[in-house]
């Protein structure tokens, strides 16, 4: 971001500050990074982490990147201000990502310069190893060395740091604490020396104290689930899905819920279906391939109009494809996967606070229509931290099932008594037709409510029946609920300039990318409106057709090849539109999302949008080039 | 019955009859099927025990077997092919007060659901899984099973199975489970026992049942079976796993009876805390926001 002013002692006052630590995998290069969190957390910065782990589990070249502003933030950031390399890997993997004017710290001990590279950036040669090993004879305290100069370069307030290292290793004893600050000490003296003591990068301080969590999009998942009810949870372990089962199995089976990890992504969603047809909220979270796994199961689900809450980490596919890289091409799978016609209902968090809101709504729209919801998250929110607004629980609003019983309490009443042993007398229909589509479930042990869950074709009390009229009638009823459900979609993100004629569409993560480019592309005089549906099928109606309708320009950003949800928004909005399209196993770039909308606008004003045929459906289209040449 | 709180009541015409677990749909076998004395035996198990229709819930997979829920007048899944021990598991952890019944054929339990019906076992949840084994594929209209033998001639394995049958019991025992038994639907008031025993077992229970398909299979008959099987030594003591493998192993006779039974821990034991009300989940996660802010 601009945001860069200079300050009276000369040097750069910033609004806004990428780090990045890279090294070994194994190594413990998060670990600087969480002191530093941790310290900016207490400044009041705001602060956006990514972790960028090699697929391999130990070696390779692996990142930990910081962004911190006095201001919200929506991404990673493009590139680092300042990284610190630990090895000669990881200067050779991404010297060339380094900001023009942004500063490499590097160990010279185990790191051998380019000559070639040294002209865009400063260099401070910082001798971390050996000031450990021998100044302070504690090879281990490296990593806060790290710390102690890295903080030095952009004015991190010492007392902070110091805080946060009590806090993390006062348990061990006053003599480890009093080593850490020593060490952190000697990183500040070193890197305080080799400036003149003038701070390249000085941060503005913070406005003030934020009320704010700072959580992975993963633990806000968790946090969501919890907060949404959830009782029964199913899994298996997958990148990057994992820890969201971790961290429920840490709480939910000491809170009367249970967690099982299952012998595979088949039976996670199994149980969770035989625990919401027994009366439990349940969930399950999973990635690509095993999603891939559950899809009869959510047929299953769709037929058996059972509530089912799935989470879909996205990572790169097809098949095991880049398992801890970024892609958004599960929607095809979410919205439209499975044999036969599968109403459902799949939701996008477009960004870690929002994994925990879309949570609970996902558990009481499923809960609500009896049907799988999918929330999707992605590589990028699910792993990387974010410090959110604390959430304030008293908005939690929880929708209960419609449950049957037989004194009509919650069903329809009957004019017929029943008796548990005699199931006729009820009357009851578990699928019955109604207007809403929606029919009262009789939860296992309520007397005169025995009914067959099924996934066969059925007639209202729940016996296969494959006459034409069934199949008509029960495939409208499933239907009419994902119809309906549109009323109940969470209010979509909305941004920039409502009255622009140049119109952004998109979902998921990208939303943060959309968001960082407008605001860029209003401090050059260049006005856009954003629309993010965070329901992205089936799509809010009237928000989407409007917006469809009134732009004269519509530009569907997205990280996949083939364009998938710009496919789902033709289907139902036809009209001309621009894709733009990423599949690098990266986030989209802001500056490059920058660029393309301002080659789409200077091509529209020379007519060119007007003369251009419209992509058909699903066609392939010209990839861009610029983008792939980058990586 | 407290639950019966009507204002208008029918006129009270019998108390659990033979009849309170039939439901009013017929059966779809064809007749002479092995499973009418399956479906005959739960009829009689739930009786004995006295258990309410609607405390009772019965999960099935797919195959001909596996249309059982339908004609019991119970809670019921029907399921799809080969996932009726994780939905089983979700319902058992879900409602722990229910009684679960878990029904199936050979293809659904050992074929597409072996994964998970080993798993089960290993898990030891609180069910009872009924296995009607016909030694082929009916619904399907007779191709080979996992327990079919060598050389069994099908649609699908013209010129002879060329596998060898799964022994269901020694995979059973392998694979954990704390009750293991053998059934034949020919002789229904021992396999109602059997079911009772199975029913009130803490913990997995699997019972394996003879259950031959007269159109289909014209080698494990009826007559095949009669002949073949034989109950379990008196003396057996089911305790021991090694007797029970050593009887498992057997093919002649093929041994009826409770093999095996053993207390465990089951799943459930584990997790056994009462849920939070909303505000305690509250409470609960504000600490967990502390813990992050």
């Amino acid at each position: 971001m601009s945001g860069a002013q200079t300050d009276d002692a000369g040097g750069v006052r910033r609004s806004d500050l990428v780090i990045r630590f890279a090294g070994e995998a194994g190594e413990g290069i998060k670990s600087p990074g969480e002191l530093i969190i941790q310290a900016a957390a207490r400044a009041g910065y705001r602060i956006i982490t990514d972790f960028s782990p090699p697929a391999e589990i130990k070696g390779g070249v692996s990142f930990f990147q910081i962004r911190l502003s006095t201001h919200p933030i929506y991404t990673r950031g493009d590139a680092p201000d300042v990284l610190l390399a630990f090895n000669q890997e990881a200067y050779d993997a991404y010297i060339a990502e380094l900001r023009d004017g942004g500063m490499l710290i590097y160990d010279p001990d185990r790191v051998t310069l380019d000559p070639g590279q040294a002209s865009h950036f400063q260099t401070l040669a910082f001798p971390m190893g050996s000031i450990a090993a021998k100044e302070l004879r504690m090879p281990i305290v490296k990593n806060v060395v790290a710390v102690g100069g890295m903080a030095t370069l952009f004015g991190l307030e010492t007392d902070h740091l110091k805080q946060v290292i009590r806090k993390l290793w006062l348990r061990k004893g006053e003599a480890v604490v009093e080593t850490n600050y020593k060490a952190l000490d000697a990183g500040i003296a070193y890197v305080h020396e080799q400036v003149n003591g003038t701070a390249p990068f000085v941060l503005a301080p913070a406005a003030e104290q934020q009320n704010t969590i700072h959580v992975s999009g993963n633990q806000a998942t968790g946090l969501g689930a919890i907060a949404g009810g959830v009782q029964f949870f199913a899994g298996y372990p997958i990148t990057p899905a994992s820890d969201v089962m971790e961290y429920l199995a840490a709480w939910l089976p000491q809170q009367g819920g249970h967690v099982v990890q299952a012998e595979d992504e088949i039976a996670a969603v199994n149980m969770l279906l035989g625990a919401s047809y027994a009366g439990a909220r349940a969930m399950t979270t999973t990635s690509g391939p095993g999603l891939s796994l559950m899809v009869e199961a959510l047929g299953l689900a769709t037929m058996a109009e059972l509530p089912a809450v799935i989470v879909d980490a996205q990572r790169v596919g097809p098949s095991t494809g880049m398992p801890t890289r970024h892609e958004q091409a599960d929607l095809n799978l979410t919205a439209l996967g499975g044999h036969g016609e599968v109403p459902r209902i799949v939701l996008a968090a477009t960004s870690v606070e929002d994994c925990f809101w879309l949570a609970i709504e996902a558990f009481n729209l499923s809960e609500k229509y009896q049907m799988p919801v999918i929330l999707m998250t992605d590589t990028v929110v699910a792993v990387r931290t974010e410090s959110i607004e604390r959430p304030d629980l008293s908005r939690v609003k929880l929708t209960e099932r419609e449950t049957w019983s037989a004194n009509g309490a919650n069903g329809q009443a009957t004019d017929q008594i029943p008796l548990p042993e005699e199931l006729d007398d009820s009357g009851y229909l578990p699928y019955k037709l109604t207007d809403s589509g929606v029919s009262p479930m009789s939860l296992p042990g309520t007397p005169g409510g025995q009914y067959v869950a099924m996934g066969l074709e059925h007639n209202e009390k729940g016996r296969g029946r494959w006459d034409q009229q069934t199949h008509m009638l029960m495939t409208q009823k499933r239907f009419r609920k994902m119809e309906r459900s549109v009323t109940d979609a969470p209010e979509p993100v909305r941004y920039g300039d409502p009255a622009a004629d140049v119109g952004i569409v998109t979902w998921g993560s990208t939303a943060g990318t959309a968001i960082e480019a407008l605001d860029r592309l209003a401090s050059a005089g260049v006005q856009a409106d954003l629309l993010v549906p965070r329901m992205v099928y089936p799509l809010p109606h009237p928000q989407v057709a409007d917006f469809m309708a009134e732009k004269r320009i519509v530009i569907v950003p997205e990280v996949n090849y083939s364009g998938q949800f710009a496919n789902l928004l033709l289907a139902q909005f036809p009209r001309h539109i621009h894709r733009i399209n990423v599949y690098r196993g990266q986030p989209m770039r802001v500056d490059f999302l920058v660029d393309q909308i301002k080659d789409i606008i200077a091509a529209a004003h020379n007519g060119a949008a007007e003369s251009a045929v419209p992509p058909a459906v699903g066609a392939p289209h010209a990839a861009p080039e610029q983008e792939v040449q980058r990586v | 019955m407290s639950s019966r709180t009507v204002t208008r009541r029918r006129p009270q015409r019998r108390q659990r009859s033979p009849d309170v677990y039939k439901s009013d749909e017929k059966p779809t076998w064809c007749p002479g099927c092995g499973d009418f004395g399956v479906l005959n035996s739960v009829y009689r198990a739930l009786r004995t025990q006295g258990i309410a229709p609607h405390q009772v819930v019965c999960v099935s997979g797919i195959g001909c077997s596996s249309r059982i829920p339908y004609f019991i007048n119970a809670y019921g899944f029907h399921g799809i092919h080969g996932r009726t021990m994780p939905i089983a598991t979700g319902v058992r952890l879900a409602r722990p007060d229910l009684k679960t019944l878990v029904f199936g054929g050979d293809g659904d339990a050992f074929a597409i659901g072996a994964g998970h019906f080993v798993h089960a076992m290993r898990r030891n949840v609180d069910l009872c899984y009924v296995v009607m084994d016909n030694a082929t594929y009916g619904l399907t209209k007779g191709q080979t099973s996992p327990t079919s033998g060598t050389g069994f001639v099908t649609l699908s394995t013209p010129h002879g199975n060329p596998e060898q049958a799964l022994n269901p019991m020694l995979l059973a025992l392998a694979s954990g489970a704390t009750f293991v038994a053998r059934g034949f639907s020919a002789d229904p008031q021992k396999l109602a026992d059997l079911i009772v025993e199975g029913m009130n077992h803490k913990g997995f229970a699997f019972i394996d049942v003879y259950s031959p398909c007269v159109v289909f299979n014209k080698v494990n008959t009826f007559k095949y079976y009669k002949e073949q099987t034989e109950t379990l030594p008196s003396d057996h003591d089911p305790s021991s796993l090694p007797d029970a493998m050593q009887l498992a192993i057997s093919q002649d006779p093929l041994y009826l009876g409770l093999f095996h039974q053993r207390e465990a821990t089951t799943f459930e034991d584990h997790m056994n805390a009462d849920p939070p009300s909303q505000s305690e989940r509250h409470e609960q996660l504000e600490q967990l926001f502390d813990r992050y802010s």
